[in-house]
This record gives structure tokens, sequence and C-alpha cells, in this order.
């Protein structure tokens, strides 16, 4: 028989004191699929949080752009729902978090982010359809009149409802984290607001990429400007998180995580686009590319540490 | 009735169903200071729960510790920790042993964030997981403050003690607290658990106090101070920490209001820079279109008339590049 020197024994002994009650919880295996749903989820809702900004505020040269931004929130959110099924240890009965399985009746429960953030990606998804299908009215076979759902006031009522149910889909899955007992998501209440600017910048950074060179300028512009505030504010945030954290930063991420979120999160994901948001021609041509694409990994980076992170301890 | 023994009838007499328990909050007193470590409570939750050996019966030996088992999960719903103290030189030692088990919680973690009610709360004041309806998303585990609950591998949901709901639909003493040869597990009604709990601290200070030993006996989770209060209580002679249980548990909900509110004023704020990008730029648009203006007056003979097309944003900053 072999021995397995590494016991949890021994570590619990190791530190009678513990950097924060949750350290003696255990982990609830969510891997790479969750981080990678968290980063979709913040593009999807992000990208429909701009679009829609775009589209109630914005004038007529910003329309290519509201356009692109629907369809990126709707391809980014297209693998959302089959990233969380496939995750789930019984897969088939992915439905229970809809219908209540064993009494009959919708299984809602508005004080569990898990419940809720179900019937948010479902809403989100039929809405978004409808401004999706209203901007793109006219186009790619659309028939014209499918535009009604873009203009007037429903026009209006339904990118309200896309860009509030995307600002919640993008802040809801840091508050997932922050409501169980696991080191450092449950303890800090920033990890929401944290996800949110970051699906933000990483949304923006998403249409800046596909949208340069072919949206307006005066869109490109808007974006860049919103880019450049979510990610000072993420990185402000960030600062303040790890600073708070205190003696749990220096358990959970005083290691690769760590560096890993330093480097791919701060600096080449946050500073280095922010930079190229100041200089536009840091790194040439190219800059704003580029750093559009910086800050998309840097949001992955963001995402897969915190969920990783914990997941290690 | 703090423990029931006897299951079976007289020699002769037929056998009665004992029928259920009266409803009422029922749980586990556990004193950790006559544990001797025996882990018959182990056996017997697994025996009766039919629960399957880890690994097919080929998990590693801890190697520093006589504890195996080494944590609660979806096949350990009983867990006997084996807390080893010594001194540097290891001339002085104690262990410490404490049979681990859910705690069903008056506030459980586990309950408030299942998305499925899988978990649900019993007329025993219990706590439990229908595998039936669990489908496997993992928010229990995370949502514990104990470190509970884990997936089972045979039936793929999340798993924990259940204080023998069946049995106790029986009549019967829980499995575990059944086959405790020192009644460091009791069963019974929370109420007349807290008082054996309360009487044995005492008589554990007063023998301390006596004997000139600092009086460390306590109850863990016996009072409403711990979630709630916990069904499944403890007697303990240090720190918390010591024996790997928190000192002051959260329910999962407990940082939402903080959370939900700083989410929704970094949204607020977001939106209110991306209104004054937006009134930025008509600013801009009317300061070109009068120096547009401006310019066209200066350069235009009297009578002439030209329609400026105002340039439309890519203005400076940001904006120059894209
Ligand atoms: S100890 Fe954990 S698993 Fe048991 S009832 Fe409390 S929260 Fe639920
Ligand atoms: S794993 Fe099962 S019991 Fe646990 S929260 Fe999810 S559905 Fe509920």
């Amino acid at each position: 028989m072999s021995i397995d020197p590494a016991s949890a024994v021994s570590r619990v002994l190791a530190q009678t004191t513990l950097p924060s009650d949750t350290f003696v919880t255990l982990s609830p295996h969510w891997g790479w699929l969750i981080a990678l749903y968290f980063f979709l989820g913040g593009i999807s809702g992000g990208a429909a949080f701009l679009a829609a900004m775009l589209h109630l505020f914005g004038r007529a040269e910003d329309r290519p752009m509201v356009r692109l931004g629907y369809l990126v929130a709707f391809v980014a959110l297209l693998p959302c729902a089959p990233l969380l099924i496939v995750d789930l240890n019984r897969p088939e009965r992915f439905w229970h978090m809809i219908w209540q399985s064993d009494s009959g009746g919708p299984m809602f429960k508005w004080w569990s982010p898990m419940s809720l953030g179900v019937w948010i990606i479902t809403l989100f998804a039929g809405i978004l359809l409808l401004a999706l299908i209203g901007s793109w009215a006219g186009r790619v076979g659309l028939p014209k009149r499918l535009s009604s759902l873009a203009d007037g006031t429903l026009g209006k009522v339904v990118a309200a409802a896309t860009g509030l149910l995307g600002l919640f889909l993008a802040g809801y899955t840091g508050t997932l984290l922050t409501a169980t007992n696991r080191p450092l998501w449950a303890d800090t209440p920033l990890l929401g607001l944290l996800f949110l600017l970051s699906g933000i910048s990483a949304a923006a950074a998403a249409l800046l990429l596909l949208g340069w060179r072919r949206t307006h300028p005066a869109s490109l512009s808007w974006l860049g400007q919103i880019d450049s505030y979510a990610m000072g504010l993420e990185l402000a945030v960030l600062v303040v998180m790890v600073v708070t954290l205190g003696a749990v930063a220096t358990a959970v991420l005083g290691n690769g995580w760590g560096v890993a979120l330093l480097v791919g999160t701060v600096l080449l994901g946050t500073l280095v686009p922010l930079a190229a948001h100041v200089r536009p021609r840091l790194l040439g041509p190219a800059t704003i590319p580029v750093a559009a694409v910086l800050g998309l990994a840097g949001s992955f980076v963001l995402r897969s540490v915190i969920v990783l992170a914990s997941e290690a301890v | 009735m703090a423990q029931q023994t006897d299951i079976f009838p007289p020699p002769g007499e037929a056998m009665e169903p004992p029928g259920a328990f009266e409803a009422q909050p029922m749980g586990f007193y556990t004193d950790t200071t006559v544990c001797i470590g025996c882990k018959a409570c182990e056996v017997a939750c697994k025996n009766w729960n039919g629960l399957s050996a880890r690994d097919g019966g080929a998990q590693p030996m801890s190697g520093d510790s006589y504890d195996n088992t080494r944590t609660l999960d979806g096949e350990h719903w009983r867990h006997v920790k084996f807390i080893e103290q010594f001194s540097e030189d290891r001339s002085q030692g104690r262990w410490l042993m404490m049979s681990d088990v859910c705690k069903h919680c008056v506030q459980a973690g586990c309950l408030e964030v299942c998305p499925t009610n899988a978990i649900i709360r019993t007329e025993f004041d219990t706590v439990v997981i229908q595998a039936d309806v669990c489908n496997g998303c993992r928010d229990c585990i995370a949502a514990c403050p104990f470190g509970v609950i884990e997936v089972n591998p045979v039936n793929n949901t999340a798993m924990k003690c259940t204080l023998c709901y069946d049995r106790m639909q029986n009549g019967l003493v829980p499995a575990c607290a059944q086959a405790c040869p020192t009644a460091s597990i009791q069963f019974g009604p929370i109420a007349e658990l807290r008082e054996l709990g309360a009487a044995r601290v005492e008589q554990l200070n007063t023998q301390s106090r006596d004997a000139g030993r600092p009086e460390d006996a306590y109850l863990y989770g016996a009072d409403d101070s711990i979630v709630g209060g916990l069904n499944s209580f403890y007697l303990l002679i240090d720190e918390p920490e010591v024996y790997g249980l928190p000192r002051a548990p959260k329910l999962p909900s407990s940082q939402l209001p903080a959370t939900t509110a700083l989410t929704a004023a970094g949204a607020a704020g977001l939106g209110l820079l991306g209104l004054l990008g937006f009134r930025k730029r008509r600013m801009d648009d009317f300061a070109a279109e009068a120096r547009a203006e401006a310019a066209e007056s200066v350069r235009l003979a009297p009578g002439e008339t030209v329609v400026v097309e105002p340039e439309r944003g890519a203005k400076g900053g940001v904006g120059g590049e894209y």
C-alpha cells in the first residue's frame, strides 16, 4: 500500500490558525469549463450592454456597431448553457434547475445566485435574440418588418432589457462565487464588481477587435473610452481586493496563480492595453487590435486564476 | 429518550415495527472527550448506508496518522478525526478524537444555495439531500461552511449524512450512534441533548478547576450563535480550528447585500460614464461645426452659401486611431 505524505491531516495540524474560516471547506471542482463559461458570459453580457447603450443613446452611424455587439453577445452566449450542462455530474438532469423534478412547478430561488443565474441566462437568451433579429432585420435574409423589434418604443424596451440582463449576466458570476464558503471567493465582496468590469472591458475589446476599420470611428472611439474606464476601475478593484484579503491573498495567490494574475491580467491584460489607448501608436499601426487581444486574454486569465487558485486550496 | 438501544423484541415475542420518532428537532451530541477513535461509527455508517470504499478499497494510507479516512466525502459520511498534538521534543502529547459528520445546521448553507431543491429540511429539523433530485452542480459542496459534502462516485450526486432519515422514520437510532461503544455520539431530541452536554461541560470544568487545570470544555454549536445552531453539536476542549472547525461559520448569502450593492454601483457608474462619453461626442461635434462654420464664413464671398456636412466622431484623443 502506498503512503500519501501530503495528507489532509498534516495540513490541518500544521496550521491551527487559519487565514479564514473558509479554509476548512471542500472544493466544488469547478474547473476550466466554469472559468471559460465565466469568460464567455462576461463577454456576452458586456457586449449586450455596450450594444444596448449605443442603440439607445447613439446615432445612425453607431448602427453597425450595435449589430456587431448583439451578434458578439449572441455568439458568446451560445456555448454557455452547454458548458454549464456538461459540467454537471448528472447532465441529463439539468432541467431540475428550471422545473422542480419532485414536486412540480418552476424552480426558482432568488437568493441562490446559481438558481437566479439559470433564469438570467434563459431570459437573456430570449430577449437578446429579439434585439439581434431587430437590429439585423432587412439583412442576411431577415424580413425588413422585423425591424420593429429595434425601432420605436418596443425597440427601446427590448434594448433596455437586453442591456440590463447583460449587466446581470456579467456581474452575477462573481456573486455566485462569493455566495459560497470557499477561500478567496467568500472572503471578499468585490468579485461581482470585478467580474462585471472585466466582462465589460473584455466585451469592449472584442468589439474593438472585430469592428476595427469596419465600423464607424465614432463608435470605436466611444468603446475605447469605456474600455479604458472599465480597465482602470478593474485594476483599482483588483488592488483593493488583494490588499483587503491580506493573509487569504497570500495563501491563495502567493504562488504561480498570483504570478499569472500579475503578468497575464495586470501587466499584459490591463496596463499595456491602457497605455495603448492613451498612445494608440505604441505598438505600431495594429496597436488597437493587439491591445484588444491582450485585454481579452487578461480577462480570461482573471477568471481562470480566481476560479482555479481557490480550487487548488 | 436520549438513547434507544434495543431494536429486537425479547425471545418469543413478535417483532413490532417501532414506528417513527415524534416530529421534533433531533440530532447528535458528540462528546469528543470520550471518543477512543475506534471508527465503529464510520463502519456502521458505511454498512447501513451501503457506501462504497474509496477507490475500490485501494486508497493510500495517510502515512503520518492512524487517520486514513482523512476527510468527509460522498462515500464517508462519518470521519473520525485524529488530532495529534505533540510538543517539539515529542515528550508531551495528546490525541484529540472527533467523529465528524454533517452538522444539520439550523441555517444550512447547502440548503440555501441548492438550485434544484434536492436538499430538504425534514420533520426532525435535519437536512437531507434527495439523490434522485440532485443534478450534481456541486454548489452545496462550496456552500457548506464545514466541508461536509462531496460527490458520491457511484451515483454521481452530492451526498452526505442523512442522520439516518430512513431509520428515524422507523423509530431506529442512527447507525453511528447505535454503534458507538463509548456513547461519544449520543442521539435524541436536541433539547435533551443540550442539557446533557451542559451537564458534561460543568462536570469536566469542575474536575479541571479542582486539579488546577484550565477549564477548557465547551459546547460548539449547542446555542444559536453558530449558523443558527447545529443539530449535531460538539463538546470540545481546544479551539475550533484545532478540530478543523470554523470559528464563526457564515451562510453563503451573508455577503450578498454588500456584493450586490457594489456590483450595481459599478454597473451604474459605467453606464453613467458611457452617457458622458456620448455627451462629449455631441459637444465635440458642435465645436467642430462651429469651427467649420467660422472657417467657411471667412473664406466664402458674401451671398455665397454652402452646406457643411459635419464630420462626426473620429475626434482627437483615443478616437484618432480607430
Ligand atoms: S454541515 Fe454542511 S452539509 Fe450539513 S447541514 Fe450544515 S451546511 Fe449542510
Ligand atoms: S449538487 Fe445537488 S444537492 Fe448540491 S446544490 Fe447542486 S443540485 Fe443541490
